[in-house]
C-alpha cells in the first residue's frame, strides 16, 4: 500500500448525480475523496462547509459512479507484447472508465502456478494505473488434463480459476478441479463449448454463416457443455461462473440451474450484447470472436437476461490482436475484440434504448463482479477505495478504432456512434484518465 | 476488327456498361448485367470456334492469375481467355514460389499489385479471400473461387450453357445435387439462377446440405429420384472426397447407390433433361460414365467451351470499366 502522503489533496465531487448499485441509490449528491479512500458520501444533500486544501470538481450533473471492474480481460505480457502489454491495457482501460481488471491465464507463459501469478502482479503494481488481478489457469498449461496448483495461487492472490478460451473436456478433470477449488474456496470459471461441435468453426451456424461458405458451429454447442458444467457443479457442490452466455438455448439450462438454487453465475461479453452475426457482412474479420457472434434472437434473449439479473456480469472480453493477425481470409483471422475503452458507452447504449435501469446495467460491470470475486472496489461507500469514474451519460462518440490506446486496433465498434464519455477515472483516489 | 464474328461484333457495339470495378459474387449482378455477360459471350463462343481467335479487346492490359488452390481447368479457361482478348497474362502459384513463405494473402496482393496488373484472378480455399484482395488493390479482381463461398464465372458459364441449350433459362427446373454444403459453385449457381426466374432444388444427403438452406427459396430433397423428378437440368457437383472426412457419407459405394447419378435416376427427370457437371467427374461416385459421356443429354463438354467464352465476356466487361476510370 502506497503511503497517504502520496495521494495528495482531497477531492470533493460536487453536483454530481451518483449512481451506486450496491446501495440501491441514483440520485444527486456529492462526494469527498481523501488518502485513496472514499471519506464521504452525501446522498441528496450538498456537502458541509469544505477544508481550504480541498479540490473540488463541479460536475454539471455528470454521474459519479465507482468504477469498472472487468473480470475477462486478455493482454500480450507475458508472451506476446505486440499485442499488449500490461501498461497499453491498463492505460486503456483508465481511459474506458475501468478500474481494476482480471487478467486471463493464457499468456505465454500460462499462469498456472503461484510464481507467474506473483509476477504479473508485480510488474503491474510498477505501472500504477488501475488495479491488476490475474485469474489463474484451473489445469497446467491450460490443457486440460492435470489440475495446476490453485490452492497456492490462490496464496498469491489470483482471484479465480479458469482455462479461458479452451473447455476442459475430461469431465473427471473438470469434476475435480470444481471440488478441490471448492475446498479452497475458489471460484472456477469455464467456457460451455462442445470442442467437437466447435471444431474449426468460424461462424454461427445459420442461414447467414451457410450463404458465405463459413465453417460453423450450432448454437446448441454451448447448451449441450454448459449441462454438463452445471451436473458437475450439482454433483460437486461447487461455485461456478459460466464464462460468456450467449444462446437463448443455455439460457434456459442456466434458468432452471438458477431455479434449482446452484451456487451459478454467469456473465456474457459486451460483443454478444451489441452484435449479432449479420454484423460479420462482408467478412469483418474485426467481428470475429470467440464464441462467434450469435443470431439476433440469441441476442436479444441475452440482453433479456442481463435485465432480468440470469446474467450477472458483463465483461469486455477484450483480446487483443494486431493488424497481421486480422487482416486474413476470415477463416485463417485471430478471433477476439478490444473492448476496455469501450465498454462504458457499449454497455450505456441500453440505457439510451431504455432496455434497462442505469443502475441495474452499471450494477453488472461494478458490484456485481466485485462481490462475486470478494472485491472492496465497486460501490460509493464510506471508506471503500476510491475507484470511481465521472462519465457523461450524453456525449455524443464515434469510434475510431485507430485512436483507442490499445495496441491492437481490433475494436467492432470501428465506426460506430454511442453516447456516454468518460470524464476522470480515478483509481485509489488518484486520478489515472482525465478527458 | 477483321476476323470478328458478325454477331459479336454486334454486341460489342452496343453500348452498355458493366458498372462494377470487380466480379466477385453472384449475389452483385442484376437480370440486365448477366443478359448482357451472357450475349456477349455467345458472341465469343462463334470467336473460339474459328481458325483465326485473337482479339486485341485487353492489348497492352496484363491479367494476373494468382491461384492459391490448384485448378489446371479454371486457370487455363483464364488463360485462354485473357491471350485470346489480347491481354499479357501471367500465372502465379503462391504455393510454388517465394512469395509464399511467410506472406499473407494482403502482403502477397500488394506486392503483385505494385506490378500494375489491370485484371486479377484469385482462386482461394478461403470464402471471403477474393473479397479481401479486392479491398487492398487497386486492378479489377476476378474471384475464380473462394472457400465455399462463390465461383461467379461458372455460374455464368453453366447459365450460358443452360441457355444454349434451352434457348431461355425462366421456367427450368434445374436440379443442383450432391456436397452442396461445400460447393461454391452451388451457392454461385442458386444466386444466379433464381435472379433469372428458374426453379432451383438442392439435392443431397442431409450431411451435404448446408444447414438452413430452406431459407434460400429452394426446395430440399433427400430422395435423389424424388429431387429430380421433371427437371430440366440435374446439375450434379464434385463429391470433394479430400473434405469428406469419412463421415458426411458412409462410403463411395453407399453414395453412388443413393446419390449417384445413373439412368435409372436420370429416367425420373423431364424428356429432354441435360446433364451438367463442374468438373472434374468422380466417375462412379457421383455420376455413372454412361450418362456422363452420351452427349445427347450430357452438356458437361459444351460447359468447359463456353467457361472460356465467359470467362472472356467478364475479363471484356471489367477492362471497358477501367477504361472509363483512367
Amino acid at each position: 500500500m502506497t503511503s497517504p502522503a502520496a495521494h495528495g489533496r482531497p477531492i470533493a465531487f460536487t453536483n454530481v448525480r451518483l449512481v451506486d448499485p450496491a446501495s440501491g441509490y441514483d440520485g444527486p449528491g456529492a462526494l469527498i475523496v481523501a488518502e485513496g479512500v472514499i471519506a464521504d458520501v452525501a446522498k441528496g444533500a450538498g456537502l458541509g462547509s469544505l477544508a481550504k486544501d480541498v479540490e473540488v470538481v463541479d460536475g454539471r450533473g455528470a454521474v459519479l459512479m465507482p468504477g469498472l471492474v472487468d473480470i475477462r480481460v486478455k493482454s500480450g505480457e507475458p508472451g506476446a507484447e505486440t499485442k499488449e502489454t500490461l501498461k497499453s491495457a491498463a492505460r486503456a482501460a483508465a481511459a474506458g472508465g475501468v478500474t481494476s481488471i482480471v487478467l486471463q491465464p493464457d499468456t505465454d507463459p500460462v499462469i498456472d502456478e503461484p510464481s507467474v501469478v506473483d509476477f504479473i502482479l508485480r510488474r503491474a503494481r510498477d505501472i500504477e494505473l488501475v488495479k491488476v488481478h490475474v485469474a489463474g489457469a484451473a489445469t497446467k498449461g491450460a490443457q486440460g488434463q492435470r489440475m495446476a496448483e490453485i490452492g497456492l495461487m490462490a496464496e498469491a492472490g489470483c482471484l479465480y480459476v479458469t482455462d479461458a478460451d479452451r473447455p476442459i473436456v475430461d469431465s473427471k478433470v473438470f469434476r475435480r478441479v470444481l471440488s478441490y477449488a471448492k475446498a479452497f474456496g475458489v471460484l472456477v470459471a469455464h467456457r460451455p463449448a462442445d470442442p467437437w461441435l466447435s471444431t474449426g468453426a468460424a461462424a454461427s451456424e445459420g442461414e447467414f454463416a451457410s450463404r458465405m461458405g463459413l465453417p460453423s458451429v450450432p448454437a446448441i454447442a454451448e447448451k449441450i457443455m454448459l449441462e454438463r458444467d452445471l451436473a458437475l457443479a450439482e454433483l460437486t457442490g461447487a461455485g461456478l461462473l459460466v464464462d460468456q452466455v450467449t444462446t437463448a438455448a443455455a439460457l434456459e439450462s442456466l434458468q432452471r440451474a438458477r431455479d434449482k438454487g446452484l451456487a451459478v453465475t454467469a456473465t456474457t461479453s459486451i460483443n454478444h450484447l451489441s452484435f449479432n452475426e449479420i454484423d460479420i457482412g462482408d467478412y469483418r474479420t474485426f467481428c470475429k470472436v470467440d464464441p462467434p457472434l450469435r443470431s439476433e434472437d440469441d441476442r436479444q434473449a441475452v440482453i433479456e437476461a442481463v435485465a432480468s439479473g440470469l446474467i450477472q456480469v458483463v465483461v469486455s472480453a477484450h483480446a487483443p490482436a494486431p493488424a497481421e493477425d486480422k487482416r486474413l481470409p476470415y477463416d485463417e483471422a485471430a478471433p477476439g475484440a478490444i473492448g476496455l475503452q469501450t465498454l462504458l458507452p457499449a454497455l450505456l447504449t441500453f440505457h439510451h434504448e431504455e432496455r434497462m435501469a442505469l443502475i441495474d446495467l452499471i450494477r453488472t460491470v461494478t458490484c456485481a463482479p466485485a462481490d462475486l470475486l470478494g472485491l472492496e472496489s465497486g460501490r460509493l461507500a464510506k471508506g471503500a477505495p476510491a475507484d470511481l469514474v465521472l462519465c457523461d451519460l450524453n456525449a455524443p462518440l464515434l469510434i475510431d478504432a485507430d485512436k483507442l490506446i490499445s495496441k491492437s486496433k481490433n475494436s467492432p465498434f470501428d465506426g460506430r456512434r454511442l453516447q456516454g464519455k468518460v470524464l476522470r477515472t480515478l483509481v485509489d483516489g488518484r486520478t489515472v484518465y482525465a478527458a | 476488327m477483321n476476323g470478328t464474328p458478325p454477331g459479336l461484333n454486334e454486341v460489342l457495339q452496343r453500348t452498355f456498361s458493366f458498372p462494377k470495378r470487380h466480379f466477385l459474387s453472384a449475389t452483385d449482378l442484376n437480370e440486365v448485367e448477366v443478359a448482357n455477360l451472357l450475349d456477349l459471350a455467345d458472341g465469343f463462343v462463334s470467336l473460339n470456334r474459328q481458325t483465326s481467335k485473337k482479339l486485341d479487346l485487353l492489348k497492352g492490359r496484363t491479367l494476373m492469375n494468382l491461384f492459391f488452390e490448384n485448378s489446371t481447368r479454371t486457370q487455363s479457361s483464364f488463360e485462354l481467355a485473357g491471350k485470346r482478348l489480347g491481354a499479357d497474362v501471367v500465372n502465379m502459384s503462391p504455393r510454388s514460389s517465394s512469395i509464399s513463405k511467410g506472406e499473407t494473402l494482403i502482403d502477397t496482393a500488394v506486392t503483385l499489385n505494385a506490378m500494375q496488373p489491370d485484371l486479377l484472378v484469385i482462386r482461394h480455399s478461403s470464402s471471403g479471400a477474393a473479397s479481401l484482395l479486392s479491398q487492398k488493390v487497386s486492378c479489377s479482381v476476378v474471384n475464380a473461387g473462394d472457400g465455399q463461398h462463390e465461383h461467379p464465372t461458372q455460374a455464368l458459364l453453366d447459365a450460358l450453357s443452360m441457355r444454349r441449350a434451352f434457348g431461355r433459362i425462366a421456367g427450368l427446373k434445374v436440379a443442383i445435387c450432391g456436397d452442396v454444403m461445400h460447393s461454391r459453385v452451388a451457392r454461385s449457381n442458386v444466386a444466379l439462377l433464381q435472379m433469372l426466374g428458374a426453379e432451383v432444388r438442392l439435392v443431397g444427403p442431409p450431411t451435404l446440405i448446408p444447414p438452413q438452406a430452406d431459407r434460400w427459396n429452394v426446395a430440399i430433397h433427400h430422395d435423389m429420384r424424388e429431387g429430380i423428378a421433371g427437371c430440366d437440368v440435374v446439375m450434379m457437383l464434385r463429391l470433394q472426397l479430400e473434405r469428406m472426412d469419412g463421415v458426411m457419407a458412409p462410403s463411395q459405394r453407399e453414395y453412388f447407390r443413393f446419390f449417384g447419378l445413373d439412368r435409372e435416376k436420370l429416367a425420373f427427370a423431364a424428356p429432354n433433361v441435360r446433364v451438367m457437371h463442374p468438373g472434374p467427374m468422380n466417375r462412379g461416385v457421383e455420376i455413372d460414365s454412361d450418362v456422363a459421356d452420351d452427349l445427347a443429354v450430357s452438356l458437361i463438354q459444351d460447359q468447359v467451351e463456353m467457361g472460356v467464352a465467359a470467362r472472356m465476356a467478364v475479363l471484356t466487361s471489367l477492362a471497358a470499366r477501367l477504361e472509363n476510370d483512367r
